[in-house]
């Protein structure tokens, strides 16, 4: 995984609420055994007509937003299935970071696991930042996660949690299974205890 | 020591390790795994030579891409979908975990397989890379889906990174009215909280409603969970759970039943159990409901008719008129006017023998409407079709005018070639009545087995009640 960079960067707005994972990367895309390539077919359905040609009103494909590495984006994104694919579509389009004022669970953890920022804003910051979006290719909001504040393109600074844990692994590229490894001890005890308490299992 | 959930409860008895900021492993009982979101995960394995922790802990079948058609044993003609599934074939096997191939009878949808074959046990944490996992909290085990990388993690290590969410009550009181089942639960209990209305919570579902449905009941009720946005839904084990688990084969037999179940009565909430939020909903009021949009939440009873826009509030305005027109709908329609041509019954949500039993009653010495040209049923499991065909279900539906078809996930979210065509309208058993989820442009009406039937006889949403 790689690691999280301050981004400096185009962000495109999405106000719709609800924003599925089906929206995100329709079923056809998941049949891939690869996590790559998905980057083309993100949002395949509001992104392409029926014959495969782009719709121009849909945001990423307006040349303002074609580069966008932030999306700015209506309540609960990210809900409906646990498919990583969604993430790994944003990421291969180029997305590194979602900012909205609720996301779905799963959507939530999967965007940590390949380098992705999720932020959490409250509606009046989220509308700010909206508002920021809409400004195009000129205006480039840059999210710090070091700091863990967002900054829209005329100076409002925007504070966001972060799990300190995740922003540690974010910041540092780090991959969770050898983290737990690292614990093998614990779990073998775990194991251990458990065969004496649950023997059933 | 404070009383505590069931989910409390269960918690405690999975913390492998615990870090300073409160971020556990989680110990993982049951892993389930299927041929779309496995993959890239035993690829990772492969390339870091990492083996399965506990291969008897891992049970695989593939079930999203299989063709439910007679003609299945010819192969799968999807390039894509033929390799996802050999893919899984090939890991399974040199992983040398518990498998159900696409030929084997106990082959079906992975969330139904599991219970069936008794690897799903009260107070055990089970997961899946499928959202759809929290059916399996209808035992009393935390269930929950997870992504890819999350996959590979278990399969590595057994355990899966979690902080604790918070505990959400649902109680359904009393006595529920004639025609009205656990899918009309489920979906109201969505309606009232919204999709997002679960984000951080595990679900109890509880009350004299929920404790008398039957076990097929309960894994409807937690299968939705998902769609309220919960981590996972749960209904504590009782005298109901411990008959259905008693002499499945994966399940303990003799002494070590006896262990086990004294184990399985200390799962429930204490009375003086904190809770973050409650819900309590009358039995008495829920009424048959159908879904009218693009998200679960969309639900209305059948005698109601089509909503405005300008009913709703805040980003809701607009997403319904977006709904509406994706679904071909116009505001003040009556519900029950709006004609269907497909009905699709099956799916992880009602695709079990009650189900189809459900089904069957209504159609029964009928036949669907010339206006429905698609009608399918497809079975959740291999030994659900074969019971279901001993008990003549089957021959009532082929009757009636249905298909009858082999077990997978299907119509759910078409990634077989079970798809509907742009602007199809289906009354659905399924879960998601997402934009594009059942074919490009297809409209998904949700509901129960009983209403998707009566549906199929009157060719438009129909009370169910209404049926004669
Ligand atoms: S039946 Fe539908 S919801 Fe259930 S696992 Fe299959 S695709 Fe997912």
């Amino acid at each position: 995984m790689d690691k999280f960079e301050k981004l400096t960067a185009i962000a495109a707005p999405m106000p719709l609420i609800n924003i599925d994972t089906d929206m995100i990367i329709p079923k056809q895309f998941l049949k891939t055994i690869k996590r790559s390539g998905l980057g083309v077919s993100a949002f395949y359905e509001m992104r392409y007509d029926m014959d495969g040609n782009e719709n121009p009103d849909f945001v990423l494909n307006q040349d303002a937003y074609r580069d966008a590495s932030i999306l700015v984006a209506g309540d609960n994104f990210g809900c409906g299935s646990s498919r990583e694919h969604a993430p790994w579509a944003l990421l291969d389009f180029g997305i590194k970071c979602v900012i909205s004022t609720s996301f779905a669970d799963i959507f939530f953890n999967n965007c940590f696991k390949n380098g992705i920022l999720p932020i959490v804003v409250t509606p009046d910051q989220l509308a700010i930042l909206m508002d920021d979006a809409q400004k195009g290719s000129n205006a480039r909001m840059v999210v710090d996660l070091e700091n863990q504040v967002v900054e829209s393109s005329d100076g409002v600074q925007i504070p966001f949690d972060v799990d300190p844990h995740r922003k540690h692994c974010l910041l540092n590229g780090l991959d969770d299974i050898g983290l737990t490894m690292e614990k093998a001890g614990a779990i073998e005890a775990f194991e251990t205890q458990m065969a004496e308490a649950r023997p059933w299992v | 020591m404070a009383g505590r959930t069931l989910y409390d409860k269960i918690w405690d008895d999975h913390v492998a390790h615990q870090a300073d900021d409160g971020t556990c492993l989680l110990y993982i009982d049951r892993h389930l795994v299927h041929e779309v979101t496995s993959p890239q995960a035993f690829e990772g394995l492969r390339m870091a030579g990492r083996p399965v922790a506990a291969p008897d802990k891992t049970i695989a079948v593939p079930d999203h891409n299989v063709p439910t058609t007679w003609d299945r044993e010819d192969g799968i003609d999807n390039e894509e979908s033929r390799i996802q599934v050999e893919a899984l074939d090939k890991n399974a096997r040199e992983f040398g975990v518990v498998y159900y191939p696409v030929n084997d009878i106990r082959q079906g949808i992975v969330h139904i397989v599991g219970p069936e074959q008794g690897w799903t046990l009260p107070g055990m944490t089970v997961v899946c890379g499928d959202s759809h996992t929290a059916t399996h909290g209808a035992f009393g085990a935390l269930a929950h889906g997870i992504g890819t990388s999350e996959v590979e993690h278990v399969l590595a290590t057994q355990t899966l990174i979690q902080k604790k969410s918070k505990n959400m009550k649902v109680e359904i009181t009393g006595k529920l009215a004639p025609g009205v089942t656990a899918k009309d639960i489920t979906l109201s209990v969505i309606g009232a909280t919204g999709t997002a209305g679960g984000t951080g919570y595990v679900i109890e579902y509880c009350g004299e409603a929920i404790r008398s449905l039957s076990m097929e009941g309960r894994m409807t009720v937690c299968n939705m969970a998902i769609e309220g946005g919960a981590r996972a839904g749960l209904i504590a084990p009782d005298a109901t759970t411990f008959a259905y688990c008693k002499g499945r084969p994966e399940a303990p037999k003799g002494d070590m039943w006896d262990t086990a179940q004294a184990y399985w009565e200390t799962l429930f909430s204490d009375d003086d159990a904190h809770w973050d939020k409650v819900i309590t909903i009358k039995g008495e009021d829920i009424a048959p409901v159908v879904t009218w949009g693009t998200s679960p939440e969309d639900v209305l009873p059948i005698t109601a008719s089509v909503p405005a826009p300008a009913d709703f509030e805040g980003g809701k305005v607009d997403a319904a008129a977006r709904s509406l027109d994706y679904m071909g709908l116009t505001p003040g329609t009556k519900l029950q006017d709006v004609k269907i041509d497909a009905v699709f019954i099956g799916s992880c949500t009602n695709g079990r023998i009650e189900d189809l039993r459900e089904a069957a009653k209504i159609v029964e010495g009928k036949k669907i409407k010339d206006n429905v040209t698609t009608a399918i049923v497809v079975p959740g499991s291999g030994l659900v079709r074969l019971q279901a065909e001993e008990e003549g279900l089957a021959d009532i539906f082929k009757a009636a005018g249905f298909e009858w078809r082999l077990a997978g996930c299907s119509m759910c979210l078409g990634m077989n070639p079970d798809q509907l065509g742009p602007e199809v309208r289906c009354a659905s058993t399924s879960n998601r009545n997402f934009e594009g989820r059942q074919g490009r442009g297809s409209r998904t009406h949700l509901m129960s087995p009983a209403m998707a039937a009566a549906a199929a006889v009157a060719g438009k949403l129909t009370d169910v009640r209404d049926v004669k």
